[in-house]
């Protein structure tokens, strides 16, 4: 008996503390904000572990921040004005995908330009080459030696 | 043999083959350059990024103060004409230990103004923090839910920003203040900006 009542006072302090622990975030309760706020989360990065987003991570900070975007749509904030919050301290990098501006078009340009510029190199370099083994027919010293070569290969 | 196939490339690619004999180079010139640019690249800490707040006005925020000391910490303070250092810090933060006796020592030295922004702290752990470690800052704020923190784009304590007289945040170190950060770097900037 006095077993069975230490096990459930331990059971329920270790429920408590780990309901504690686990401190469940309130999502929105329209459900559509919720998806807007969950939305934006996942592409926000997490300053702290950097290569996940702010959905993803445990740290603290995105924690915080979580509830901040909610706060901010919860107070009629639009998409871009809750990102452009972020941006405004964090700068760019909380961005997970980065914005198309001066700065990064050789982020998003140079790859579709080395390929282009990659595949008209080859093109024009296998051309030539194609037109040249067509275009140029045997000199009569060209085909002395080749019948040479080709005789060598049949008396072998 | 060798010869043979030296007079058929003559041939086909004689006036060719000077003119594109750099083209084959170029793949080469490319590699090291990238080679290279990622060298430095490697140099550099990921963690540090860089702050979108610099040269630009500090948040506005009034902070309550810690226990047992009269003053808060708000915005005004740092518009007083004065270059002065704000630092994050947390009784919970291992590496604001190590930076500690460096705040106390440029307090003592008195040239520059230190203000401290207790970051999502216990208010009774920051009071004991300053009272048995030592308190350099002129005034401190405590950030319980860490939202003036996020204003100021904190995401990694301690972090020390210098701000100018106008109130602008001129510089933001994160990490943990080391001599040679100090001598370095804090202190070449407050000169500039105190001349």
């Amino acid at each position: 008996m006095m077993v069975t009542r230490a096990a459930l006072v331990f059971l329920v302090a270790s429920l408590w503390t780990a309901a504690q622990a686990f401190e469940i975030e309130q999502p929105l309760a329209d459900p559509a904000l919720e998806a807007r706020a969950a939305a934006i989360n996942s592409d926000l990065r997490c300053l702290v572990c950097q290569n996940q987003s702010i959905a993803d991570s445990d740290a603290d900070l995105a924690k915080d921040l979580r509830r901040l975007v909610r706060e901010r749509i919860a107070a009629g904030d639009t998409d871009a004005e809750v990102i452009r919050f972020m941006v405004v301290r964090y700068g760019d990098f909380v961005l997970l995908s980065p914005p198309v501006k001066p700065a990064t078009y050789a982020l998003w340009f140079a790859p579709p330009v080395i390929f282009l510029l990659g595949a008209g190199i080859l093109y024009a370099y296998l051309r030539r080459a194609r037109r040249a083994a067509a275009d140029a027919p045997l000199s009569e010293a060209e085909r002395q030696r080749l019948k040479v070569l080709l005789g060598d290969s049949e008396s072998d | 043999m060798s010869e043979r196939r030296e007079t058929i490339e003559t041939r086909a690619d004689a006036p060719a083959a000077g003119r594109r004999r750099w083209l084959y180079l170029l793949p080469v010139l490319a590699f090291g350059g990238l080679a290279i640019a990622l060298a430095f690249g490697l140099g550099e800490d990921p963690s540090e990024v860089p702050s979108p707040l610099i040269d630009k006005p500090v948040p506005v925020f009034e902070l309550p103060p810690v226990p047992d000391r009269t003053e808060g910490f708000s915005d005004a303070d740092l518009k007083q004409g004065e270059v002065a250092l704000v630092n994050v810090f947390a009784s919970w933060c291992g590496p604001c230990r190590i930076e500690h006796p460096l705040l106390m020592r440029l307090s003592r030295e008195g040239g520059v103004p230190i203000y401290g922004l207790n970051y999502k702290d216990r208010p009774e752990d920051a009071k004991q923090w300053l009272d048995e470690m030592g308190d350099p800052y002129r005034r401190t704020g405590s950030d319980l839910d860490g939202r003036v923190g996020i204003d100021w784009g904190v995401y990694g304590v301690p972090e020390t920003f210098i701000v100018d007289g106008e109130g602008r945040i001129r510089f933001k170190h994160i990490g943990y203040l080391s001599l040679k950060v100090l001598d370095e770097t804090i202190r070449p900037i407050l000169e500039e900006l105190t001349e």
